[in-house]
């Protein structure tokens, strides 16, 4: 390797959408020298594609008066079927309304309160008080008492990211986007930085750091169909699970959003439920009150996708093309109301399924969304098993959502664990300073340049990348899903198995010459599978039911056994991960009753 | 539409091996129902020409990654359905963007050093006080101002736009919008003299020659004539008011 194409700088952080540009700002701010490395610009990432909305309790609005951070807590920890760490909870709650103030002084556009009297869909009267005109508006969301959710209409990620991305400007922090990490720098202790490809030119460089973070989003594009954008490939975690030290949180807590549309599987926002919006069955009969007499379709996400489906499986669904589907219908919100606060959605439906969503129902199913799993970190962001090494949002396990993430805690973790493991980037690089082992970085460069070499000989094996790929994509649609079970999971991790021993084998079609796709493909699978095994396995061995982990063998929450986190180790050279536990921290609110879920699902569904 | 072979004339060129020149490749594929640019596009890279390189994020029209030009025409190829198109598609990467490879072109580095160039940031001198609540804003002006900030910066309007096709140093209806965004914003304590030096200019709202090209093909369908006009505007009479007081 060439010494001079070396990139030293004092923070490194890997994803640039909300949580990789929170924590660069926090550390520029402090004085360091920061990289932002991305696959795409960072207008681009899938952050921008939130649209409902943040969670911080304000209390602005008539349906949040008396909200305060006590009570989100409460929502967090129900929501999470008590699976989250209660100290990073709290510390997320009492920060949340200070992100959503700052986010405004940096040039959001957060919809505003309007002053007066109205009528809610289900007939409540409420009255916004002139007192509060002006104030940040907030909207309801499932799985909350109080109406919560700041927004900016429904394109809410998009304008934080714009925001978000002008003070990265401002403060000249480098972005170096089309780059991908594509392995972390490391000697077992501390971790010194990330080998990464350029995508212009498909050439490696090495970049050093005396703090890397990981915030490199999910992983939803491993399964086939998943409302991610098309970058979400778990990149990140995978090169954390690869260095054998680096444990994944519970990374069979999937997370299935009610409303994707069919067949697109693009979201459209539970602002769409939460404003009022309700589901529909086959017989246009509004369902969900049968299961959920109180909370109805605002219920938490979990709850909503299994009664869904679970409707569908009783023969309740629409048929189509591509399978049977629900309706989701906001027709009676009226065009006020539509083309303002659910604007968005409004042109997806145009683009998407030709249909205007002021007159017509819109086809909906569950998908696909999010993971709660991801790098573990102590609630500092500092990942177990390697120093210098940080991960925030998405991609990391903090562990702020446990087995189910509510709407509207994903933008707001993003930029609360941004500023909060930010702060602990920037006091860690403060303290340090930059030393690296010259051999370690040219072995770790030397590895990646020889598997890139393997892979454009194209000498060995005579697999195709992409049919491994769909058939991993396949094999967690089917059998990882929502309703899971023992054998359904066994098979899963037998086919991932056998996936992953002839991803060894991969053998390009096309040159694999320069930011070629093929090679990318090729470059990330097996890091895929690894990641796809360890959801699997994890989903086989956790034999009881909580939040979005719902296996129909063992259809109760099970404290007595699992109240504790899946960690999974990948040691070099092995087969599968290995799997370990530690103990959920419990600080305030001891395991109880969600409020909602509570009605079993019948067997033999 | 059923049973429809299609036709796809794709650019091709790729900067790694520059003694292949740039060339236009057929492929054909069966339409399927519903199809986009997005699906057919993957489905020729997965089965025919895996070296094959275009840009996609979203894919939900939202993230601006895949403006091309299609038919001749800059538009979004993920929101763009086979179904509205001829038998016969030609794609080609979007002007004025330097080229990656194909279909793929450098928007970021682009729209990044317009973004330094126009100062495209909230100017202000108050500091953000942690422990106060935040200051009000009428609903209307924040409606106003998230019109204009729902630009995803995809480009269509700078490729599609003359002025950019002639001079590489005309900001385009994407920045004179960001501008407009800006003005409108009461927390930008930036004076209208201080916009002045940046769009006053050849380079900046005097360089449209008004063909609307941008208004016209604009994916989010923000009325950029209308935010031309109001910045041009607003130069106007910041010049009269220095040409009276000088």
């Amino acid at each position: 390797m060439n010494w001079s194409d070396a990139h030293i700088s004092d923070v490194l952080v890997i994803g640039a959408g909300l949580a990789g540009e929170r924590v660069a700002i926090e550390a520029a701010m402090n004085g360091h020298r920061v990289t932002i490395l991305s696959l795409v610009p960072p207008r681009r990432s899938h952050s921008t594609a939130a649209q409902g909305g943040m969670q911080a309790a304000l209390g602005n609005v008539a349906m949040g008066y008396g909200d305060n951070p006590d009570i989100h807590f409460e929502d967090t920890v129900k929501g999470s079927d008590w699976g989250c760490d209660q100290e990073v909870a709290r510390l997320f709650c009492e920060l949340a309304p200070v992100a959503v103030r700052q986010l405004s002084h940096w040039g959001v556009p957060w919809s505003r309160v309007v002053p007066g009297k109205r009528t809610l869909p289900d007939g409540v009267d409420i009255e916004d008080l002139q007192e509060k005109a002006g104030l940040i508006a907030q909207r309801q969301f499932g799985g909350t008492a109080k109406w919560r959710t700041c927004f900016a209409s429904d394109g809410t990620g998009h304008v934080l990211q714009y925001a978000m991305d002008s003070v990265v400007i401002k403060l000249g922090v480098a972005v170096h986007d089309r780059c991908e990490a594509i392995s972390l720098i490391h000697n077992g202790d501390t971790c010194f930085g990330a080998v990464t490809m350029d995508l212009r030119t498909g050439e490696i460089r090495p970049y050093l750091a005396k703090a890397t973070v990981i915030a490199t989003g999910g992983y939803g594009r491993m399964y086939g169909v998943s409302t991610n954008a098309v970058i979400n490939e778990g990149t990140g975690m995978a090169i954390a699970l690869d260095t054998g030290v680096v444990p994944l949180g519970n990374m069979e807590a999937v997370q299935f959003h009610p409303t994707g549309i069919v067949p697109a599987a693009i979201l459209v926002t539970e602002g769409c439920r939460g404003d009022g919006g309700i589901l529909l069955d086959k017989n246009l009969h509004r369902f969900m009150p049968d299961y959920e007499p109180v909370k109805k379709e605002i219920a938490s996400r979990d709850v909503v996708s299994r009664w869904m489906l679970h409707h569908i499986r009783q023969g309740f669904g629409v048929d189509s093309p591509y399978g049977p589907h629900l309706w989701l219908d906001i027709r009676h919100l009226g065009p006020g109301h539509i083309c303002t606060n659910l604007r968005e959605v409004h042109t997806i439906c145009q683009n998407f399924l030709g249909i205007d969503c002021v007159e017509a129902l819109i086809p909906v199913r569950p998908t696909q969304h999010y993971s709660m799993g991801g790098v573990r970190t102590n609630k500092h962001g500092e990942a177990y098993g390697l120093k210098a090494l940080f991960a925030a949002g998405e991609a990391a396990c903090w562990d702020l959502h446990g087995f189910n993430r509510l709407g509207g805690n994903s933008l707001a973790e993003t930029i609360v664990a941004g500023m909060a493991v930010g702060e602990r980037v920037a006091d860690f690089a403060g303290e340090q300073s930059l030393i690296f082992p010259f051999s370690l970085v040219e072995e770790a460069m030397a590895a990646q340049a020889q598997r890139l070499a393997d892979l454009r000989s194209r000498k060995n094996g005579a697999e195709d990348v992409f049919v491994l790929r769909r058939r991993m994509e396949e094999t967690l649609l089917n059998n990882v899903g929502i309703f899971r079970t023992g054998a359904d999971l066994q098979e899963a991790v037998t086919t991932l198995q056998g996936l992953y021993e002839r991803a060894q084998h991969l053998r390009l079609r096309s040159s694999g010459l320069g930011p070629n796709p093929e090679l990318l493909a090729a470059l990330r699978l097996p890091g895929m599978l690894r990641l796809a095994l360890c959801i699997s396995f994890g989903a086989l061995q956790r034999t009881e039911s909580r939040g979005s982990h719902y296996r129909e063998d063992y259809p109760r929450r099970d404290d007595d056994h699992w109240l504790k986190r899946t960690l999974a180790y990948w040691k070099p050279g092995d087969p599968m991960p290995d799997l370990q536990h530690e103990p959920v921290n419990i600080t305030e609110l001891p395991p109880g009753s969600r409020g909602y879920g509570e009605m079993p699902i019948e067997a033999g569904d | 539409m059923a049973d429809r072979l299609l036709t796809f004339s794709v650019f091709r060129y790729n900067p790694i091996t520059p003694e292949i020149p740039p060339r236009m490749q057929e492929y054909q594929l069966e339409e399927t129902m519903g199809m986009s640019l997005f699906i057919a596009l993957n489905r020729l890279r997965e089965e025919m020409d895996p070296s094959l390189m275009f840009d996609f994020v979203c894919r939900a029209a939202i993230c601006g990654s895949c403006a091309m030009l299609i038919n001749g025409r800059p538009g979004l190829a993920c929101k763009t359905l086979t179904q509205d198109m001829p038998d016969r598609i030609t794609v080609m990467p979007l002007p004025v963007f330097k080229l990656v490879g194909d279909l793929s072109v450098d928007t970021g580095v682009w729209f990044r050093h317009l973004n330094v160039r126009t100062e495209a940031w909230i100017h202000t001198d108050k500091v953000f006080n942690p422990k106060s609540i935040e200051a009000r804003m009428d609903n209307p002006t924040a409606q106003a101002i998230y019109d204009a900030e729902r630009c995803i910066e995809c480009g269509c309007c700078i490729g599609a736009c003359a002025t950019a096709n002639m001079r590489a140093d005309f900001m385009g209806a994407a920045f004179l919008n960001r501008i407009a965004r800006f003005m409108i914003d009461p927390r930008d304590e930036r004076p209208t003299a201080k916009y002045f030096d940046v769009v006053g200019t050849d380079e900046g709202v005097f360089g449209c020659i008004g063909l609307m090209a941008c208004d016209d093909l604009c994916p989010m369908e923000i009325p950029l004539q209308g935010q031309l006009a109001f910045v041009r505007r607003k130069m106007a009479q910041m010049a009269l008011k220095c040409k009276k007081s000088a």
